[in-house]
Parts: C-alpha cells; structure tokens; sequence
C-alpha cells in the first residue's frame, strides 16, 4: 500500500469530505421538510392530500434515486429546469429521502395508542392541541433512531452525485484514480472518511436518543 | 333556573355500525349528584352509551342533554369542535387503559389541560396539583413519571387529572378492569369518596358489589336496550327480567367461584 501517496492526496479528500458533509446537510434538511409535509398529507383529514402523500412516497420510493438525480440535472434543461450539478443533487435526493421519511414519521405518530388522542379530547384539548402537546412529544420520541437510519442511508447516498460530477469523496477518489492508477489506496481512504461521518453522525443520534428518553 | 330539567338527559339514543345496531333507542335520565352503574354482558352497548355522552363515539341519532345543554349537536365543523371542547371541559372521563400522557410527570398530567383552557398561572397550576393528587391520597407521587406508578396509582392520577378541571359530570368506563386484583380497592375508595362528595358519576362497571354498595340506581343493558334499571337493592335481589337474572346468576357465580 502506498502510505506516501495517501499522505499527499488526503487534503484534497478532506476537502471533499467537506462537500460531502454539506450535501448531507441540506439532503437532511430538506428530507426532514418533505418528510414532515408528507407525513402530515398521509395523515389528512383530506382524501386529497392522503392521496398526494401516498403518490408522493410511492413514485420516490419505487424508482433509483439515480435515475430521480439523471431526470433532473439531464432531463431538467429540457423542461425549463436549469440547476447546476450540487443543486440538481441536493433536490433530486433531499426530496427522494424525503419519501422515506415521511413513512418513518407517520409510522411513529401512528404508533401512538389512540388512547392519548381520546384522553387529551376528553379534557377539552382541540384536535391540533391533543396533537402538539400530546402525540406529537411522544411520536419525536419514537422517531429518532429510525430518522438515523435513514440519514444513515442518506450520507451513504450522496456518493450517487458522483455520477453528475459533484466534487464529493467518491467522484475525488475516481478521479485521483485516473490519475494515480491506485484504486485501492483512493477507495479505501475515502471509504474511511465516510465511516467516520457516519459513526460522529450515529453517535450525535444516539446521544439525542438517550437525552429525550422517559423514565 | 326555574325550570325543571334532568341533569343528564339522553333521549333517543340510537347508534349503527352499518347494519349492526349497537344501541337501540335508549331513554335514560340522571339527576344531579346521582351515581349510576351500568352493568351488561359484553357487547352489550354499556361503553358505547358511555362513549356517546362526551360525543367520543358520536350517536346515529338521539340527543344527550347535559344541564340544559345539547352535548351532540349538529353544527358546522369548526363551530362544532369549539362547542364540543367547551362541553366536554364539564365532563371527565376515566379510561380502562388509564391513557395518562407518558411524557410528562404527574403533576404535568393532572395541571395541561386547566393550564391551556383555562389559562391558569403556574403558582395556581402546582395549587391544584397538589389538592387534586392529595385528594386521592399521591401527593408524595407529584413529580414521578406514569411509567413508575402501579396500575391502582395510575388510575387516581387520572382520576386527579379529570377532576382538575372542575367537571361537573364524571364517566368511569371501566376503571378497574385493567387492574391486580388487589390495586382494585385503592381506585375504588377514591370512587367511593366521590360518591360521598355528590359528584354525579356515570359508572360502567362489572363489579356488581361496588354497583350495589356505591350505585343509587344499576341499569342492566343487554343487546343494545335498556332491560332493567332500578336501585340495586331491586335489581339485584328481585331484577323481574329474564335476562338480567341470567347475567345475575352467570355473574355472581363467577364472583362465588373466584372468591373460593
């Protein structure tokens, strides 16, 4: 293994882990976003909007997240929709974790008994009030470490922007490849940079998990 | 008020679940300060005509009337959810399951709801914890969380928190079915000292000696109707109806059995 070559390409791999940390977070933050919104259409009193949450997480969920990026960075142009390679990567797969977020919510606020909502009623609680001070505390709770799990997903996803030439670690270690014909050293270096944004990432979960859990 | 009304007033009653009627026009009157067991086979209706009275499983037809007020109207959405939070901030209701929110301690539990209807301060909020948890005897419990009660503890929690915002009606659906046999008594005296206090209870209950010892009045439901009401000294030692005696026998022969 050629340790020297590691020593003076990993700055460059830093750097990139830097792009690959910020595709993560404005990933996650948009996920969140269009988790909370679909998972609060899948729980509409509305058939429309129960509608459009369902369609929603069935077309992002039953597709690539490859092709969801190809469709809009390729495809884009061809419909108006002009967006550089990071933008095209941060929408096509915030909104894509964003479906599978949006089960994970609506599976911890329907895993609420029902009992809660009915006490909180009874007491004269409005519908959003039994929501927001009763169910809503609870389901937070419960949504944490399956929210880990997707953004667990999500780090390991960002490395598909690689195939639209975002400066990320997986698109630097192809292309140090190309240049120094030792792919062993370049993956596994970038392989190692990923682990630990995951472990620092897992950790902060669990920590979060651990902070909010009642006796 | 001059006029002469039933405190509690349900008039009509009638409830389906498509072609399965659960309730079938059921007339039934309770007067301020009055205890009324329902007692019944399973299935008989008694949980849904208590579930009715707070509009928790709304009626297919027929009104429920409390203190001159109609609780089951027919309004528009949003008048609707703002009448129906109004009324029911006059009648508590005691769970089988307890349903107290895990999340918050005690004395969170019993002071939310006044706290956010009624707009209470925190000072006044801690005073009616601390009243309401000593009136069922778990002051000492103010600051623990529901996980770390016994069921029995549990119940009077509840039973606290419903109270805390003044009702002037409490519905009990089974309080202690969920319960150890022996946490049963606990939740049963502080029953027994709302009796004493003349707060009107609407108990759906399956334990015929509490009915008998607490109840002014034991109303026998079966399919739906109402088969036999009178005070329990009447309905349990001369009920007229074939049925409620059937109940009657099956009932306190298991009681006999299970005391052996």
């Amino acid at each position: 293994m050629d340790i020297d070559l590691i020593l003076r390409v990993y700055p460059y791999f830093l750097e990139a882990a830097v792009v690959t940390i910020e595709l993560s977070v404005l990933t996650i933050l948009l996920g969140l976003i269009c988790g909370a919104l679909g998972a609060a259409a899948r729980l509409s009193r509305f058939k429309t909007l129960r509608f459009l949450g369902a369609a929603y997480v069935s077309l992002f969920r039953g597709t690539p997240a490859l092709i969801q990026i190809f469709l809009l960075y390729f495809g884009g142009p061809q419909i108006g929709i002009q967006l550089d390679a990071f933008e095209a990567g941060v929408i096509a797969l915030g909104v894509n974790i964003g479906a599978y977020m949006t089960e994970t919510m609506r599976g911890a606020i329907i895993a609420i008994d029902h009992g809660q909502t009915e006490a909180a009623r009874t007491l004269g609680l409005s519908r959003a009030q039994a929501f927001r001070k009763v169910v809503l505390p609870q389901a937070l709770r419960l949504m944490i470490r399956p929210l880990g799990v997707n953004i667990n997903a999500q780090i390991k996803g960002t490395a598909l922007v690689a195939a639209i030439s975002v400066v990320e670690l997986t698109y630097t270690a192809q292309r140090y490849i190309g240049s120094t014909y030792k792919p062993f050293e370049m993956f596994l270096l970038a392989g190692v940079l990923y682990l630990i944004i995951i472990t620092v990432t897992g950790k902060v979960i669990s920590f979060l998990d651990r902070r909010v859990r009642l006796p | 008020m001059t006029e002469k009304h039933p405190f509690v007033d349900i008039r009509h009653a009638q409830k389906a679940y498509g072609d399965l009627e659960v309730l079938k026009d059921i007339n039934l009157t309770v007067e301020r300060g009055e205890i009324v067991a329902i007692i019944g086979p399973s299935g008989s209706g008694k949980s849904t005509l208590l579930r009715a009275i707070n509009d928790l499983d709304p009626l297919s037809s027929g009104e429920v009337i409390l203190d001159g007020t109609q609780v089951n109207k027919t309004l528009p959405h949003r008048q609707y959810e703002k009448h129906i939070n109004q009324m029911r901030q006059h009648i508590g209701m005691v769970f089988q399951h307890f349903n107290l929110f895990p999340h918050l301690t005690v004395r969170e539990n019993v002071t939310m709801a006044p706290k956010l209807l009624k707009g209470i301060s925190a000072a006044e909020a801690d005073k009616l914890a601390e009243e309401q948890l000593a009136h069922v005897g778990l002051l000492e419990r103010i600051d623990y969380y529901p996980s770390q009660l016994s069921g029995g503890q549990k119940q009077r929690v509840a039973i606290a928190r419903a109270l805390a915002m003044k009702p002037k009606l409490m519905l009990f659906d089974e309080a202690t079915s969920a319960l150890d046999p022996e946490l049963v008594e606990e939740v049963n005296l502080v029953m027994k000292k709302l009796a004493e206090e003349h707060m009107t209870m609407i108990i759906v209950t399956h334990e015929m000696d509490f009915a008998a010892s607490v109840c002014d009045r034991v109303i026998f439901m079966d399919g739906g109707v109402v088969v036999e009401e009178g005070p329990p000294s009447v309905v349990f030692k001369n009920p007229t109806q074939d049925r409620t005696k059937e109940f009657l026998r099956k009932h306190l022969s298991q009681y006999a059995e299970s005391a052996n």
